[in-house]
């Protein structure tokens, strides 16, 4: 019985999730958003403001908000939390530099009301670029993700120009959804 | 059809407050996103943000962000309505540039969306200046677009960018022009949107142009003409309205310009559309330069115009004439025929235009005809229009005085209508005028005033009738009948009323020539019944009366004395008088000038005269203004009279002669300081006298041996030579204020020493004890530093009337400089500076500033003394530029070449 309504209910208007993706500029949200919507590595000039596309991944429906990273824009990102059931932190894994900025960054964001009960995603990005990429134990590190209490979070390797490590990172908040 | 219903009743309550409209704002987070929940909602903010934006900066923010989210949403009139909302809210709300990246997807140009135009007017709202680099192409094919409501959009988002981006957009100026002189394309394009046919965006370009060469005279120049050609293909009516406008200010700023530009303007009278050639003929009526035969084609459009049926074209002339009847009521009377017939029209500021026009060109025989027009037209209108109504007959009065009968009448009618008191002074005004002005009338007018406050409930023109009677009534033939009117006061009034009525009737008991003992007699009577009023006021005038009235010398040096004290004199001896606190010997009124009430009246009325004249026929509230101004201006002939000082009286100046020039006295402290100083400066033909005037406010302390220890610069000390000191003795807190003085000779006759004097008051300081009031033996010396004092060159000038045009050419030096006044904000801030700097009078009402970009100040003075002594002109040309400041020519003209330096020194 509790099968066939959800049959029903996916039938005539799914749920759709909202995602947001945050993180500094030049990380590659934007390109991760396309790559992960098109499947296609698209040029892209730095976003003032937002891009959203919508896709549906293993039956679910998603909403998928990229956010401009410049510092000036990073003061608005609270606006987007709202109903956000995920964040998405995209780190550029060759910049250890600014790993600092990041992690203050993102801990501001989960300090959010709104994000109270949002699953972080983190995506070490860049990796194709082998000799130069931390780890993601190294990134878990520097970000103190463990220092997250009462969150569920998740760091995958990932790169948006080849596109591995990215339906990893999809498959585990697929699965936490659901 | 139910849906149509409840949009019907959506509409009737757009209004919602805005704390509803913020939670409502909810639905624009849901998913999915409903367009038309959503639009309803955008349509009620936009209603509540265009009739009172009471948003605060984070409610528009939180708004706005809510507003992006529906950018996912495709639907066209969803997104229109989120354009419109955003750019409204782009003033109020944080960070709107978050909303560039959604709106850059749909301003790409391969995108046929209805909403692109509304995307790129957004556009320029949110970005930030520093980004238009980026958008320049795009921007470049935006505005050539062949689509004129994307051409119109960029080039008007243009126009807003521009003061922004100067640099960059200025580089657009090619594509602008393209757009203005492009023919217009067909009405419909391709992606089916309704595209209108009227050009507008012609009167975008142009403007956006003009504001590109705004600097640039000659490329308005060329642009003005290379547009006003017959091949020209500017056809929006709105355009050609902002290139009149353009021709205008170039002939106004330019003479050069003046005839070439005059020419294009009658080339427009004959514009097909009504819009243009009234704004052409108004432009050649508003020219200063315009001679009669100038003004006669322009003023036959505009009688044309005054006979058609459309309600806007008929108001434009008839203010235009209006306005053009005040300083060429000749040359308007040729639509007098025109005009009368406004009179009766239904739209009310017509009417009165109309008759305030006619009033100013109407000839004598018209007069009566007119006033009659008038007084049935009178009971219509408000009573701010009355008063201009009134105003315009008062003028009239003088202008005909043959005609007073019917004008009285009309007058002594309104004195009798219902009004307040504004409409009521104006009457009472404009028949005070004829009293004044016209004999013949004063004995109707008098008994028509009469009437008038046996039943006036305003006690201000109940007072300001009853003086008039109490000065005019006398010399009538029948003194008598005035007398029973104002006794009825005494007996009816309030006690404002009684003792200004008490007053009046004085005043006929002293000064009723014809059968005087009896007038005499039963004012006595009426004044003995006034001793017992229950007001002290009355009371005390009555008695005061009957004392005066008894006793001829008295009556003849009080009540029929017709002189006065200058008042400011008057007031500053008695300020002087007050602080020296020295009560042993009474005040000595014999130093003080007298000045004849006559003249004083004729100074105060000729500035009225003169703003009544100037007066722009409709504004009222303008003209209170300039009815303020001139009597403000007119006060300086009186307060001339040098301030009073007791330097004359002191023998060590005795062989100065008389000071030339005194300044006022300066404050040099705070005025709640322990020692509170003035200075000032007195100039003498060789000698410099700085007086300090010094007020000890510590009782406790008695100063002895005060002087003043001035320092001026280097050069200073070259060109003055400090003589002596005269200190002050002892100065305690009792006495006032006591004077120091400095005395310089001027060491050269063609040197004027000009400069800062630093001052440090020093002295000696003994206490005193507070219980026996003597003075300790012991003291000790002590400074006390003051603001430095300053030596200027206004204050070898003296200013002086004189008539300029002609002065100006016998003048045989002459001397020419430009500056650039970068600090000066406007033209009279410029102008007020000038006249302080070189203290000399502006000539002509040239001090009033009257275009904000254009102005010439005449001043004339003297120098008072030295070698440049003598006779100065100057002539100020003036431009006012946003971004420059004050451009100012000065010429100046002199009886000697030493002055014209002194003269230019000042502005260095």
């Amino acid at each position: 019985m509790g099968l066939a309504f959800s049959s029903i209910l996916s039938l005539f208007g799914r749920k759709e999730y909202k995602l947001v993706v945050i993180g500094l500029d030049n990380a590659g949200k934007t390109t991760i958003l396309y790559r992960v919507t098109q499947g296609e590595v698209i040029a892209t000039a730095p976003t003032v403001g937002s891009n959203l596309e919508q896709f549906e991944y293993k039956n679910l429906k998603f909403a998928l908000w990229d956010i401009g990273g410049q510092q000036q824009l990073r003061s608005t990102w609270s606006a987007y939390y709202n109903q956000a059931k995920a964040i998405i932190l995209v780190v550029d894994s060759c910049e250890i530099d600014r790993l600092d900025v990041v992690k203050e960054e993102l801990h501001r964001a989960c300090e959010d009301e709104q994000l109270k009960d949002a699953l972080l995603l983190v995506w070490a990005n860049k990796q194709d670029r082998k000799e130069q990429a931390a780890s993601p134990a190294q990134i878990s590190a520097q970000l103190q993700l463990t220092a997250l209490k009462d969150r569920q979070w998740s760091i995958f390797p990932c790169s948006a120009l080849t596109g591995d490590g990215l339906s990893q990172g999809l498959d585990w908040l697929t699965d936490r959804i659901s | 059809m139910s849906i149509k219903k409840d949009e019907d009743g959506l509409l009737n309550n757009l209004y919602q407050d805005k704390t509803t409209l913020l939670q409502e704002a909810r639905i624009f987070n849901q998913s999915p996103i409903s367009p038309r929940k959503s639009r309803i909602l955008l349509t009620k903010i936009s209603y509540l943000l265009s009739t009172s934006n009471d948003f605060n900066e984070i409610e528009a923010t939180h708004l706005f962000f809510s507003i992006t989210k529906l950018f996912q949403n495709k639907d066209a009139a969803l997104r229109q309505m989120v354009y419109l909302v955003v750019k409204q809210l782009s003033d109020s709300a944080q960070d709107v540039i978050m909303a560039t990246s959604s709106i850059m997807k749909d301003i790409q140009p391969n995108l046929q969306v209805i909403y692109r135009p509304n995307a790129i007017r957004t556009l320029c709202r949110v970005t930030d200046p520093s980004m238009i680099q980026g958008l320049e192409r795009f921007f470049r094919t935006a505005l050539v677009d062949k689509s004129p409501s994307i051409s119109a959009a960029a080039l008007v988002s243009s126009y807003h960018l521009y003061p922004q981006a100067k640099d960059i957009i200025k580089r657009w100026a090619n594509e602008v022009n393209d757009a203005l002189t492009k023919p217009p394309s067909s009405s419909f394009s391709s992606d089916g949107s309704f595209q209108s046919t009227s050009a507008i965006s012609q009167y975008h370009a142009l403007g956006l142009l003009y504001s590109i060469r705004d600097k640039d005279r000659m490329a308005v120049t060329k642009l003005v003409q290379s547009l006003a050609g017959g091949r020209s293909s500017l056809r929006n009516p709105l355009a050609l309205c902002m290139l009149v406008r353009y021709a205008a200010r170039l002939m106004e700023e330019d003479p050069n310009l003046a005839r070439p530009m005059l020419e294009l303007l009658e080339g427009w009278l004959r514009n097909k559309s009504d819009m243009v050639s009234i704004e052409a003929a108004r432009a050649i009526c508003d020219w200063r330069g315009a001679t009669a035969s100038d003004l006669m084609r322009p003023i036959a459009v505009l009688q044309l115009a005054l006979s058609t049926p459309k309600t806007p074209i008929k108001f434009a002339a008839i203010r235009t004439l209006n306005k053009l009847a005040q300083t060429n009521p000749l040359a308007v009377s040729s639509c007098n025929l025109e005009i009368e017939n406004l009179i009766t029209d239904s739209n009310r500021s017509i009417a009165t235009f109309a008759i305030t026009t006619l009033l100013k060109t109407g000839n004598e025989a018209s007069v009566d005809r007119l006033m009659k027009q008038i007084s049935t037209f009178m009971l219509e209108i408000s009573d701010e229009f009355k008063v201009i109504v009134v105003d315009a007959v008062r003028t009239l009065c003088l202008k005909f005085p043959a005609k007073y009968p019917a004008m009285l009448s009309f007058l002594s009618q309104a004195l009798r209508d219902e009004g307040g008191y504004d409409f009521k002074r104006a009457v009472v005004e404009a028949i005070i005028d004829m009293i004044k002005y016209i004999g013949d009338s004063k004995e109707v007018a008098l008994s028509h005033l009469c009437e008038f406050i046996e039943d006036c409930e305003f006690t201000k023109l109940s007072v300001r009738v009853l003086h008039l009677l109490g000065v005019e009534g006398p010399k009538t033939l029948e003194p008598t009948k005035y007398i029973r009117h104002i006794y009825n006061r005494v007996v009816l009034e309030n006690a404002i009323v009684r003792a200004a009525a008490v007053s009046s009737l004085a005043k006929f008991g002293v000064n009723v020539m014809q059968g005087a003992d009896s007038v005499r007699r039963s004012v006595k009577v009426l004044l003995g019944r006034c001793l017992d009023d229950t007001d002290d006021e009355v009371r005390d005038r009555a008695a005061m009366y009957m004392r005066i009235i008894q006793d001829e010398e008295l009556a003849s040096k009080t009540v029929k004395d017709e002189t006065t004290y200058s008042i400011t004199a008057l007031e500053g001896s008695l300020n002087d008088y007050v602080l020296t606190q020295d009560y042993t010997s009474a005040f000595d009124t014999s130093a003080i000038p007298l000045i004849d009430k006559e003249q004083i009246r004729i100074d105060t009325n000729k500035g009225l005269l003169e703003a009544t004249r100037q007066e722009s026929g409709m504004d009222v509230d303008a003209g209170k203004e300039e009815n303020g101004d001139s009597q403000t201006a007119s006060t300086p002939l009186i307060s001339d009279t040098p301030p009073v000082s007791t330097l004359t009286a002191i023998p060590e100046f005795a062989t100065y002669g008389t000071p030339l020039h005194t300044s006022p006295a300066i404050a040099l402290t705070e005025s709640e300081t322990e020692y509170v100083v003035r200075g000032i400066k007195h100039i003498f033909a060789q000698n410099v006298v700085f007086e300090y005037q010094i007020h000890n406010s510590i009782p406790e302390a008695v100063l002895e041996g005060v002087s003043m220890l001035m320092s001026g610069g280097e050069e200073i000390s070259e060109q003055l030579h400090e003589d002596f000191i005269l200190p002050i003795a002892q100065l305690t807190s009792e006495m006032g204020y006591a004077s120091t003085y400095v005395s310089y000779s001027r060491l050269s006759d063609e040197e004027y020493a000009v400069g800062g004097f630093a001052n440090t008051l020093t002295f000696t300081t003994k206490e005193v004890d507070p219980d026996t009031g003597d003075v300790e033996e012991d003291g000790y010396k002590d400074e006390y530093q003051v603001e430095d004092i300053e030596l200027s060159v206004s204050d070898y000038i003296r200013g002086e009337y004189s008539a300029f045009g002609s002065e100006w050419d016998k003048l045989a030096y002459e001397v020419t400089e430009t500056f650039n006044l970068t600090a000066m904000q406007s033209l009279q801030e410029a102008t007020d500076e000038l006249v302080k700097l070189l203290g000399m009078h502006a000539m002509g009402g040239s001090e009033y500033v009257t275009n904000t970009h254009l102005h010439t100040l005449q001043l004339s003075g003297s120098v008072i003394t030295g070698a440049a002594k003598g006779k100065v002109l100057a002539q100020a040309r003036m431009v006012y530029e946003e971004e420059n400041g004050v451009t100012l020519e000065l010429g100046i003209k002199s009886e000697s070449e030493a002055a014209l330096d002194l003269v230019i020194g000042a502005i260095q």
